[in-house]
């Protein structure tokens, strides 16, 4: 890297003479830091789905994201310092990822690839999906697409590097990794009759417990706040007792009501049935 | 033996009332509305099946699947797809079950690659195939809570039975699916759920299925009697093309057994698209196997014009359109094996010099793609009767990100020079450079070596069938669109092993060459015609199943699309299934690797070229 030219990594006041300023920088610790470490990202050599195919192809020939400092991708967790998580994260495979993650050496950085990685995407709705890979690792760059294209992955990657120039040594909320001792590994999730996630242990103690002893699933009533019938109910509950409608039972009322008896019956059936075996 | 001879040759009905001569009691006709195909007793169903494959020449299951008739009629059904290699329609019979304890005989001892179809059955229905040597979940994990297929069982982000969702029309409101669950997260747990007695039991079953008898994981003192080692290769590991994950029995350095584990990528396709509109499937199907979309956009727009057809005010896809979807098919099959060889000799350790090779033409025909349907990847090209535009006049592609200098290209002759010049002149040199290399037919030649008749019995499809020396493809056994008119060949292999697989592969680019070089006068010649039937957007698709196939560059690719066919009610598929040829594929990786080093399953995986969107659905 002969070429290189250090005038952008000049931090000070102190004059450098212009001739020498494309060889000689003084600058902070911070700034040369950041500046070596952005330079050389290596991602983890890890693909999920159709977004890897594009991966791949914006590492490949035409793209060639070497260019901008990934210079390989290592197959090894240990020897990378960005995680691409470039497709559908699905339940049974955020077990492996989260081992990945905490197998690689800090710093690390994670760059969701496109809508399913970022939020869940098309499949959202699926039995066996992740709604994003932020569920359980920390995201650094979300890059939307279905899939992104290469010139969109390569924006989102230099967006990372400008993340990386903008943080420092100084400020341990930003990059907690230079705090005193190790830190702690993401906690593994466990594959039981769905996901757990032990960080929530308690939570979904709770919850199912109640879930259990009210309703079956699919017949849980919303909060108020978000139930948007009930909203619109209530806005035109106000004109309906100005003009002193009492036509008993409201129709959206009615429906939940005869919704739930369903999912009750349902779920009668079903334990009658496993009672039954 | 003349009879014999001759029964393989009847055909279909014929077929049918042979064996219902046979067996009068057992075997009845499927005389629901648009449904064809005999039903067949359970109890009967592998004395049938071996007649059928014995005597009537059906050698080859295509597909099997299951279906719940919950609220139609109450049962179960197993949809089974037979053909002979031959060529010729299917031979389509059902075995039907009751829906509290659903149990039909298992016919891998007729089909052995009836063996995964069976276990995802299994694992989506709860369908119990009695007598599967092996029948275990194949995508969701041991412990999984319920059969997600089944049609009363809801996923936790459950709104509606149908899309488009109330909620979406006018007047409705868009909540988020997190504000709904309790949890805020995608899970649902059983009603009885205990978290005090969680153990994850999710490869409970797995290492017993080894045949080691003993539990590998508690085998670091005295247990030990043999010196077999198990290794896991991936989920994560660059050489399984995606999340995919092999579990290997190991004695020394050679493979005692190869259990393939697979569902890492499981997006739960057939859920979501029996819940999608017919339309709104089409942009899923890119997204099976990601590389070839085009086909399989094809193979589903085929499935639904075979319903459509049956209904009123259904015109098929013009001539123009047929060529453009054959011209988009065929580019994809060597965008498709371009990516594929690459990636075989870089699992090889020809570390991806050849693969950035290849992805410099591909991504020529990705422009193409990109000016046409407006991507790159997912295309979401073609639609029922027609596809979605015509090709533009003028490509303009941006050479790289370095210099912004766009390039402007006149269409017909961008296609024109690719085809005549651009991929013919780098398949010469492609062939010069590897074909004859010394070290790629030291690690290929003999190795991974399917003969024909495992190939057949083991539902094998696509270039590995063919590498075998079957000559079955499906646009010549069962055609579709124009390939009647076209003229090409079928390239063969002789040995069966990864080398003829390569060669394969690489005389199929040939063929596609030459298929394109036909096609381009046909599009100069149908200028200007239409390219999409009138078709309504939301068409309403008649009550009936059908089976549509094509022959992706990886295979055999079926839909088994069932309508309800209400016409006032919602227009979703009741089923929706995809006969992936990469996950059927994987059935014959195991008896291709035993005997071979450790090495070589590698490149023994890369020869099948799978793709895991297709293969976890």
């Amino acid at each position: 890297m002969a070429q290189t030219d250090l005038r952008a990594l000049q931090d000070t006041e102190f004059p450098v003479p212009e001739e020498l300023q494309a060889n000689i920088a003084i600058t902070s610790l911070d700034k040369i830091y950041n500046w070596s470490r952005r330079s050389s990202m290596w991602p983890l050599l890890f693909g999920l789905a159709c977004c890897a195919i594009e991966m791949i192809g914006t590492a490949a020939s035409r793209f060639d994201f070497s260019r901008f400092g990934f210079e390989v991708m290592r197959g090894s967790p240990r020897q990378s310092d960005l995680m691409i998580v470039s497709g559908t994260v699905t339940k049974k495979m955020i077990v492996p990822i989260v081992r990945l993650y905490n197998q690689m050496p800090e710093p690390k950085y994670v760059l969701a690839m496109g809508a399913c990685a970022s939020g869940g995407g098309p499949f959202k709705e699926g039995y066996n999906v992740v709604s994003g890979v932020d569920k359980y690792l920390p995201v650094d760059v979300y890059v939307p697409g279905c899939p992104p294209t290469p010139q969109a992955l390569l924006y989102g990657m230099i967006t990372l590097q400008k993340k990386i120039d903008g943080q420092s040594l100084a400020n341990l909320d930003d990059v907690p990794w230079y705090g005193v001792g190790p830190s702690e590994p993401t906690p593994v999730p466990v594959l039981g009759p769905d996901i757990i996630d032990p960080r929530q242990m308690e939570l979904i103690r709770e919850q199912a417990q109640q879930a259990a002893l009210e309703a079956p699933f699919g017949a849980r009533e919303l909060p108020a706040w978000v139930n948007p019938t009930e909203v619109a109910q209530e806005a035109t509950a106000v004109v309906e007792t100005q003009e002193g409608a009492e036509d008993g039972v409201d129709p959206a009322k009615a429906a939940r009501i005869r919704k739930r008896e369903e999912a009750m019956a349902r779920l009668a059936a079903r334990r009658a049935a496993k009672g039954g075996q | 033996m003349d009879v014999v001879a001759d029964k393989t040759q009847l055909d279909i009905s014929a077929s049918v009332e042979l064996l219902r001569e046979r067996w009068p009691d057992a075997i009845s006709h499927d005389n629901r509305d648009g449904f064809s195909g005999i039903i067949v007793d359970p109890a009967q169903l592998d004395d049938v099946a071996l007649a059928m494959r014995d005597e009537l020449g059906f050698d080859y299951l295509s597909s099997v699947t299951g279906v719940d008739y919950l609220g139609v009629a109450d049962h179960m059904e197993v949809v089974y797809h037979a053909y002979r290699t031959s060529g010729g329609p299917a031979l389509v019979f059902k075995a039907q079950t009751g829906r509290d304890d659903p149990r039909v005989p298992s016919l891998v001892s007729v089909w052995p690659g009836a063996d995964f179809q069976e276990r995802e059955a299994y694992d989506l229905y709860g369908i119990h195939f009695e007598g599967h040597p092996d029948l275990r979940r194949i995508l969701l994990w041991d412990g999984f809570d319920g059969h997600p297929l089944r049609k009363d069982w809801q996923e936790a982000y459950y709104e509606e039975e149908h899309k488009p969702f109330d909620s979406r029309w006018p007047g409705g409101q868009v909540y988020r699916a997190e504000e709904k669950n309790v949890f805020g997260k995608n899970v649902k747990y059983p009603d009885d759920f205990d978290l005090g007695r969680l153990n994850d039991v999710s490869e409970s079953d797995l290492y017993q299925g080894l045949g080691l008898g003993v539990d590998v994981q508690a085998l670091d003192s005295d247990g030990l009697r043999t010196d077999r080692l198990v290794v896991n290769l991936g989920p994560h590991h660059p050489s399984t093309h995606g999340v995919f994950r092999m579990v290997v029995t190991l004695d020394g350095e050679t493979i005692a057994s190869l259990d393939p584990v697979m569902g890492y990528l499981h997006r739960n396709h057939e859920k979501i698209g029996e819940r999608n509109s017919f339309l709104h499937n089409l942009p899923f199907t890119d997204r099976l196997d990601y590389i070839s979309s085009m086909s399989n956009n094809l193979g589903y727009a085929l499935a639904v014009e075979q319903l459509l057809s049956q209904g009123a005010r259904y015109s098929p896809p013009t001539y123009r359109a047929e060529c453009l979807r054959v011209l988009m098919v065929e580019l994809t099959r060597i965008v498709n094996h371009l990516w594929s060889l690459g990636f075989l000799l870089n699992d090889l350790g020809a570390f991806f010099t050849p693969m950035l090779y290849a992805n410099n033409e591909r991504e020529k025909i990705l422009d193409f793609f990109e000016a046409t349907a407006g991507s790159r990847l997912m295309c979401n090209y073609m639609r029922f009767a027609g596809v979605y535009r015509d090709i533009p006049e003028r490509i303009r592609s941006v050479a790289n990100l370095v210099n912004d200098k766009v390039r402007d290209y006149n269409t017909m002759d961008y296609l024109t020079e690719m085809v005549n010049e651009r991929l013919p002149r780098f398949l010469d040199e492609y062939d010069t450079l590897l074909t004859r290399n010394e070290i790629l037919r030291e690690r290929t030649v003999g190795v991974g070596v399917l003969l024909p008749e495992d190939a057949i019995a083991l539902s094998t499809c696509g270039p590995l069938l063919r590498a075998s020396g079957v000559p079955y493809d499906v646009r010549r056994a069962d055609p579709y669109s124009i390939y009647p008119e076209l003229d090409f060949d079928i390239p063969i292999g002789k040995n069966g092993d990864i080398y003829d697989r390569f060669l394969v592969r690489f005389q199929e680019m040939r063929e596609s060459v030459r298929i394109l070089r036909q096609i381009l006068p046909r599009l100069e010649r149908s200028q200007g015609e239409e390219v999409m039937s009138k078709v309504a957007h939301t068409p309403r698709v008649p009550v009936g199943e059908a089976y549509g196939r094509v022959e992706n560059p990886k295979g055999e690719l079926g839909y088994y699309v069932v309508s309800e066919g209400d016409p006032k009610g919602p227009q979703n598929p009741w089923r929706y299934h995809v006969r992936a040829p990469s996950f059927i594929n994987l059935t014959a990786l195991g008896p291709m690797c035993v005997g071979h080093k450790v090495a070589d399953v590698v490149t023994i995986l890369g020869s099948i070229d799978i793709v895991l969107g297709e293969t976890d659905r």
